[in-house]
């Protein structure tokens, strides 16, 4: 089993990355984007045979205590 | 008095914090982050650096280290703990103070000297430090940005919690005296208790005329001041 998790900038918190980035795209000729965010992307290996349930519970309390900071940073976990 | 100084893997300003607090006649001695008793201490410094490389946030994994279990027990019970550039963010991140350091705005590191005014006296931190005299400090970070949400920044400000801001040589607060793009200019703030503060520029690496500026001790002698009135049994100074 496996989690991944991704972790984006609030929208209310500057985001100089996304903004640059962004800009980047549009002197390359890229048009059409909006907005950009960047952020961070966390892949975790997790025991086969573990309970799924238990693992989203899991991994939701680090998600919020320590892998994301929830005042500056939204978080997104999938399990596959 | 006698100062701890933390030491976590990469911090790099522990040696001098622990040069600049002897410099002024007291006892300083590094603490290695896997050590958990603090009670030799009279106060507590959380240097600059990168702890643990920077990795995943500023600060997120130095902040589960037994000594800072050991420092949430030591600001709960009123001691003085500063938090210097890295030890601003290891202090937001284990949430002794609020909001967090973010990248700054321009995406460069700055490495410059600045100035600060001093928006209070009332604190354990600024009691020494003269009003209206911006000090001259030097910044290193490329992530000192403060940010905070807008309920956040308007109790920080009501209890006056906001110790420092970068300001321009006249002591104005403008956008370009800012190296990092915080909001309101804040560069250090303190808790509700104003037991804890936090600043990024760097007080320990301006205490002496060879590196520049000596304005860094007018802050330690804020906090020598205040526990030296606390161990007369006085109570917290003002300026």
């Amino acid at each position: 089993m496996k989690a991944k998790i991704i972790i984006t900038p609030k929208k209310a918190v500057l985001d100089p990355q996304g903004k640059t980035v962004k800009n980047a795209l549009a002197h390359l000729g890229y048009t059409g984007v909006s907005d950009v965010h960047v952020g961070k992307y966390i892949e975790i290996d997790l025991d086969p045979a573990a309970d799924r349930e238990t693992a989203r519970q899991t991994l939701a309390d680090a998600c919020h205590k320590f892998l994301s900071n929830p005042i500056i940073e939204d978080y997104r976990l999938e399990l596959e | 008095m006698h100062f701890a100084v933390l030491q976590f893997p990469a911090s790099n300003c522990d040696q001098d914090a622990v040069y600049a607090l002897r410099r002024l006649g007291h006892t300083a001695e590094l603490v290695w982050h896997k050590v958990a008793t603090l009670e030799q201490a009279a106060a507590v410094i959380v240097p600059g650096g990168f702890s643990y490389g920077d990795y995943l946030r500023t600060g997120a994994i130095a902040r589960f280290s037994p000594v800072m279990q050991a420092l949430q027990t030591f600001a709960a019970n009123g001691g003085l703990v500063l938090g210097i550039c890295n030890g601003f963010q290891i202090l937001c991140e284990a949430h002794l103070l609020p909001g967090a350091l973010v990248r700054n705005r321009s995406l460069q590191f700055r490495c410059e000297q600045i100035f600060l005014r001093t928006a209070t006296g009332d604190s354990p931190f600024t009691c020494r430090i003269p009003a209206d005299r911006p000090l001259r400090l030097p910044v290193a970070h490329g992530e000192g940005c403060y940010y905070a949400d807008d309920a956040t920044l308007t109790e920080l400000a009501a209890n006056h919690q906001i110790l420092w801001q970068y300001c321009d040589a006249r002591g104005e607060l403008t956008d370009d005296a800012s190296p990092n793009g915080s909001l309101r200019n804040i560069a250090g703030i303190c808790n509700a208790q104003r037991n804890v503060a936090g600043l990024m520029p760097h007080p320990e690496r301006a205490c002496e005329p060879l590196l520049g500026s000596e304005d860094g001790c007018l802050i330690f002698a804020s906090m020598i001041h205040t526990l030296e009135r606390r161990a007369a049994g006085l109570g917290s100074p003002s300026r």
